[in-house]
């Protein structure tokens, strides 16, 4: 870690942060609605971040992570609205949430994990529609998730009674509610990267490497290529369940709709397209796709106004159009994704003659 | 006469209608190496799958260092002190050498994510002694130049002393090399029995599977043969050169 304090990365830290620290202002000017694009954009490097330990790191495929991100948010709901007239503060839900995605994780994982590739990808899958089917029907006969109409008035974060939601001035300075969850989000999402380039290269990180390379020689070797699974596993769950608390508080209210199984895949998308295992590349990824959808929910409609003088195509469809085009066309011409550490890039080139 | 270090009590492993071990019985002493010979498909790498927990016996069981294997259990036989290598290399091989040795000390050291994520001083200091470690078995198997190279792109030669310094990693009391020879020329299969004759010096056990029978005839304290699956003899490298069964087996009834 010494290296990071070589002038140049002195230098370019210092130039990142001025930006993020600057960047919701400038959003500001365009509307608070651009801020809180920014928030789900950060929100999402948060998310990618966590499964890239899964999927990156571990090398285990896991098409349900939505759910674990549905426990957290659930687990917040409940605790901090007029639903049942509970309001634990955050201190309390927060770690609780990150506790009960990481009980979910394990629970799925222990059976599960002996399980290869493709068939993981499936139970996970599964797994990960059962919890959204679960808050969907705990309605009846107790009413426990309030099913398809969610739950709402959720409270937002609130630490030693300074509020998140809601205009407040802070050393002369106003900051809009989506303002403050910016800046709770980007120090989440600090976290979450320094855990992973922590996690990255230690001994957990090296035997993760390993299992993915080659599960028998790693065993051969000692290790406990069960548990070490079942601990990424779990590590990605529990930030889940964090991110979907906070979503929860962000948004104040959730239902089942936002965790479905196209969730699961858009995260899994940006660990994908934006370089599997190497940090920089998921962040990249995560604020691409996340970023890119709404940048052409505002431009698909102008556009077509622009060339064909009215809107041909439904703008929502057009979009997704647009945005699948570009996946394929990143996977196509990109495979180790937009930004791959440079042994991924290395492991998809063709072997050398002889070697 | 040294003590017993692993005893092998009538292994025996069938897939389906191929009995590949057939209550095999062989002791090894502390100290010694062993080789064990016998034509394709004898069972040699058999008994190693079945010795290192990547298969179960059907029947039988082994003794190491005084107390009963577990069966099944892969990371279980490193941690008691038993390594191997695979008579087709298997190295991680996007990883560096330096980093493939890494990964071999893992059964011998601690830190856990806690660690890892705090930076502790206990971590640190952890991490500087496995790559310390590590780099001095680079240079015990005269590799020390490739440390930085992937795996993947080292000589063939220098994949098969990758491949055990990366076992020597665990620390084994018991080293396993199967068919290590294999593929290799002249010079590099001289420097290759200086090595195990090195590692012999140094204190650890070498179970041997090899071809190569002036390597193994030279090398080994005992030999046992393998045929179809039985053991046919145990003994020490002049007497067994001599038996007729072995000579049977090797030039095919
Ligand atoms: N996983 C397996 N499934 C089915 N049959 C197997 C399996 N492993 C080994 N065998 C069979 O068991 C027998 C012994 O094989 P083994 O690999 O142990 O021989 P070997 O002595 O190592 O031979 P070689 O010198 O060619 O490496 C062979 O007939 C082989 O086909
Ligand atoms: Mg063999």
């Amino acid at each position: 870690m010494k290296n990071w304090l070589s002038p140049r990365s002195t230098a370019g830290i210092v130039l990142i942060a001025a930006a993020l620290v600057a960047l919701p202002f400038v959003l500001a000017t365009g509307g608070q609605a651009w801020v809180r694009i920014a928030n789900f954009a950060i929100l999402y490097v948060f998310l990618a971040l966590g499964l890239n330990i899964v999927v990156g790191f571990a090398g285990l495929l896991d098409l349900g992570y939505i759910a674990f991100y549905a426990v957290g948010a659930y687990a917040w709901a409940l605790l901090a609205s007029p639903h049942f007239g509970i309001h634990w503060p955050v201190w309390a839900i927060l770690p609780l949430g990150a506790g009960l995605a990481c009980i979910a994780g394990v629970l799925l994982g222990s059976p599960t994990l002996k399980l290869r590739g493709d068939y993981l990808a499936i139970v996970t899958l599964g797994f990960g529609e059962i919890v959204r089917i679960f808050m969907n029907n705990l309605n009846a006969p107790v009413n426990i998730t309030n099913g398809p109409q969610g739950i709402t008035l959720i409270d937002p974060v609130s630490i030693a009674g300074f509020r998140f939601s809601g205009s407040s001035e802070i050393l002369g300075v106003t900051l809009s509610g989506p303002q403050k969850y910016y800046f709770l989000l980007v120090a989440l999402a600090i976290l979450v990267i320094i855990v992973n380039l922590r996690l990255q290269h230690s001994r957990i990180g090296r035997a993760w490497q390993a299992i993915r390379e080659d599960e028998i020689a790693a065993k051969a070797v000692g290790i406990d290529t069960r548990n070490l699974k079942l601990l990424a596993f779990a590590m990605g769950a529990s930030f889940g369940g964090i991110a979907g608390g906070i979503f929860a508080a962000m948004q104040g209210f959730v239902s089942p709709e936002s965790f479905s199984l196209i969730e699961s895949i858009m995260i899994l998308a940006m660990v994908v397209l934006g370089g599997m295992g190497h940090i920089p590349g998921v962040i990249l990824g995560a604020v691409l796709l996340s970023i890119l959808p709404e940048a052409l929910r505002y431009g698909v409609a102008p556009v077509q106004k622009l060339l064909f003088g009215q809107i041909l195509v439904d703008p929502e469809s057009l979009r997704m159009l647009i945005f699948g085009l570009a996946l394929v066309l990143v996977m196509r011409f990109k495979p180790a994704g937009l930004w791959p550490s440079p042994e991924r890039k290395r492991e998809l080139q063709p072997e050398k003659a002889g070697g | 006469m040294a003590e017993t270090l692993l005893a092998a009590t009538a292994v025996a492993k069938h897939f389906g209608g191929v009995k590949a071990l057939r209550d095999v019985s062989l002791t090894i002493r502390s100290g010694e190496v062993y080789g064990l010979i016998g034509p394709n498909g004898a069972g040699k790498t058999t008994f190693f799958n079945c010795l290192t927990g990547l298969y179960v016996p059907d029947g039988g069981g082994f003794e190491f260092a005084g107390a009963p294997l577990v069966a099944d259990a892969p990371q279980q036989a490193a941690a008691r002190g038993i390594a191997r290598t695979f008579q087709n290399i298997r190295l991680f091989g996007n990883m560096t050498a330096l980093e493939n040795v890494m990964v071999g000390r893992h059964v011998r050291t601690r830190a856990g994510v806690i660690g890892a994520m705090l930076q502790t001083a206990a971590t640190r200091a952890e991490e500087a002694a496995i790559r310390q470690k590590a780099i001095d078995l680079l240079h015990y198997v005269r590799i020390e130049d490739r440390a930085d190279d992937l795996a993947r792109n080292l000589s063939y030669g220098d994949q098969r002393r990758l491949e055990i310094a990366r076992a020597l990693a665990t620390e084994p009391k018991l080293l396993c090399l199967d068919e290590p020879a294999a593929g290799m020329n002249a010079t590099e299969t001289e420097a290759l029995r200086d090595l195990i004759d090195g590692i012999r010096r140094d204190g650890t056990t070498v179970l041997l599977i090899e071809h190569d029978v002036k390597l193994v005839m030279g090398l080994c304290d005992r030999v046992a043969v393998l045929d179809y699956g039985a053991l046919v003899i145990e003994d020490v490298p002049a007497v067994v050169q001599k038996d007729p069964r072995v000579i049977e087996a090797y030039l095919g009834a």
